[in-house]
């Protein structure tokens, strides 16, 4: 049977649900699957990639992993590729996953699919580009595949069930970085992360400013226990911070239930949140293209129709 | 120093984009044509470095038909000193890209190398790293903020990434490809117009580079997205809350 190797990915020492979306593509794709875990002192995160429902975990667990770096990750996930003889390599298409799978790819001569909604048992792959215009079918012409998978492809296997044995194995002695993590600096928020939440709330340049973000859209968001988003437009303006950028060139979300507020719709911004099953949106003019997507759509000034659905909402959760 | 810096021709983001009824590309009659808008920002970048540090050469490349030239020559109006353009009959995925990237930097030894996150036909996200795994150079992917050494032989970039910015710094030659926010491009002036024309714009035919125009991912067919159903209007908030509640029993 063919091997398939999937990236873990983790923060603050948990994986990343990214990366079960992965494991759930992998499945779908079918093979013996394996899954690799990079870091140092990552030992909880190669246990719950255990759960996964892979036959191994491997575990390469060094201080040169420390900081995640794309030169030095890659080595280590090729070296891994090249002694389980995988002949394919997945991760989630997330920041570190389009930063690093690429040279993943040029070190094993294999030929890379990035960014993908569906990996088919005869090989076929499906991958959306001009914005989300197009959908284009493509077949990985190499002995050996590297894909990245969309986040919001599959659902997510969730972890918990039998552990698989994790094998801890020794990076290569010569494998090295050119680079130097010099420092992240984190957005902190208490909220939902925007690409896993059930409900998103996504704010656009009809919000004006950022106060108006943090006094008129803000109380929605918490009363419905939502992440918040928003349009480029907003982000370029500094409104808020660039991570919750949702669209073409930002986050691809499709939770439950997405709220735009005062986004237009354009299609950079709908190529990263038209796969969400409910969408609302409150913009003031009727002609907006966003109307055209959404289920529920209300012509309201925003300003007068966020608070508003703010208290209708904790009216609703009280009772 | 010197900065390579290659640009894509792309269809106008603000174009409709139809696919073709045979499902082997997209409608291309009366689309217009753009440099790609991260190819923009990192010439914009790239340009920035030179004016700052008062000499240097800003070299363009686009791999594809000769149609590139337009593009090319509206770089070279932004202010890039001359233009490469490796010409093929169709266009090439980006591993071969990557490769032709590398033939041209064992030719040109730039110090650093621009690109755009991400061509926004294809929108790939691979030439860049694909390129710098290739010349085994250090990258700073999704960069938002480039600051040179002051020795002019490093470089530290803040890049967007999931859950904030991050910063990474390596010694050049290196690869840097932009995000949106690096900075906002200039305008060709008409001064920098009349300039282009007398710059030089190479051609070199693909075969020239001994790189294969084979594609490693091989295109089977290309459709249209599934259509969404929407439109539907509800006229207060009051309604919008209690459908939200009753009909699609998600809040
Ligand atoms: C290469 C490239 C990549 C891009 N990538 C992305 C991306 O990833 N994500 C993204 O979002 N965009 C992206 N864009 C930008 C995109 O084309 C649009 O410019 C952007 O989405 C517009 O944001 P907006 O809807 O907030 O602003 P606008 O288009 O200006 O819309 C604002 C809306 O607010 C409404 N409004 C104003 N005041 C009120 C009020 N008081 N009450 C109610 N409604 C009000 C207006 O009617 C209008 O519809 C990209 C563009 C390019 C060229
Ligand atoms: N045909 C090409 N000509 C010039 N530059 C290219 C070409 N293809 C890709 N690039 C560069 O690689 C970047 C990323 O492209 P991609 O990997 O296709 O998303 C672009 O922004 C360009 O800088």
């Amino acid at each position: 049977m063919s091997k398939t190797l999937i990236y873990i990915e983790h923060a603050h020492g948990k994986m990343q649900k990214a990366s079960a979306v992965a494991v759930a593509a992998a499945k779908a794709a079918g093979g013996d699957l394996t899954a690799v875990v990079l870091g140092k002192g990552v030992d909880t995160v190669a246990a719950e990639a255990a759960t996964l429902g892979v036959a191994k975990v491997v575990l390469v667990d060094d201080p040169r992993l420390e900081h995640y770096l794309a030169d030095i990750a890659a080595q280590a996930v090729a070296q891994v590729a090249k002694a389980e003889g995988a002949t394919t390599i997945i991760a989630a298409a997330t920041a570190i996953g389009k930063d690093f799978f690429p040279r993943v790819a040029q070190l094993l001569e294999a030929g890379m699919a990035s960014d993908v909604t569906s990996i088919g048992t005869d090989g076929t792959i499906e991958r959306p580009t001009y914005a989300g215009n197009v959908v284009s079918r493509v077949q990985i012409a190499t002995p050996i595949r590297v894909i990245t998978v969309r986040g919001t492809a599959y659902p997510p296997v969730a972890p918990g069930g039998a552990a698989a044995p994790v094998e801890k194995v020794a990076l290569a002695a010569d494998a090295k970085s050119k680079m130097r993590f010099v420092e992240f600096a984190e957005t902190k928020s208490d909220r939902p992360q925007l690409t896993d939440a059930k409900i998103v709330v996504s704010g656009g340049r009809g919000l004006k400013s950022g106060e108006n973000f943090t006094v008129v859209l803000e109380p929605l968001v918490d009363a419905l226990g939502a992440a918040m988003g928003a349009s480029r437009a907003a982000v370029d303006a500094g409104f808020v911070p660039n991570d919750l950028q949702v669209g073409q060139t930002g986050k691809v979300v499709a939770p439950q239930l997405y709220i735009a507020v005062g986004i237009s719709g354009a299609i950079q911004h709908l190529a990263g949140m038209k796969d969400s099953k409910v969408i609302v949106a409150i913009n003031k003019d009727g002609d907006a293209p966003i109307f055209n997507i959404s289920d529920y759509g209300l012509v309201a000034d925003l300003f007068k129709a966020v608070p508003e659905m703010t208290e209708e909402v904790k009216k609703l959760k009280a009772s | 120093m010197k900065i390579l810096v290659p640009i894509k021709r792309v269809p106008d983001p603000q174009t409709n984009i139809a696919v073709r009824p045979d499902g082997t590309g997209i409608v291309t009659d009366n689309v217009k044509f753009v440099i790609n808008p991260f190819c923009e920002i990192a010439l914009e970048e790239s340009l920035r470095i030179k004016e700052a540090q008062g000499e240097g050469e800003v070299v363009l490349v686009s791999i594809g038909g000769k149609e590139c030239q337009e593009q090319l020559r509206t770089g070279l109006a932004m202010g890039a000193d001359r233009a490469i353009l490796v010409v093929t009959d169709g266009p090439l995925d980006p591993a071969r890209a990557a490769e032709v990237l590398a033939k041209l930097v064992a030719q040109e030894s730039p110090n650093l190398v621009f690109l755009g996150k991400q061509a926004i036909d294809d929108d790939a996200n691979q030439t860049g790293q694909l390129l710098a795994a290739m010349l085994d150079w250090p990258q700073a992917t999704f960069a938002s903020k480039v600051v040179i050494g002051d020795d002019k032989k490093s470089v530290t970039v803040t890049r967007e990434v999931d859950g904030g910015l991050e910063t990474v710094a390596f010694d050049l030659p290196g690869i840097i490809t932009s995000d949106l926010r690096l900075n906002e491009p200039r305008y060709a002036s008409l001064p920098g117009i009349m300039k282009a024309r007398k710059k030089e714009l190479k051609e070199v035919p693909l075969a020239e580079t001994g790189v294969s125009a084979e594609p490693k991912v091989k295109q089977v067919k290309i459709e249209p997205p599934p259509k969404r159903q929407g439109g539907r209007k509800v006229e207060t908030v009051q309604e919008l809350v209690n459908l939200l509640h009753t009909e699609a029993k998600l809040i």
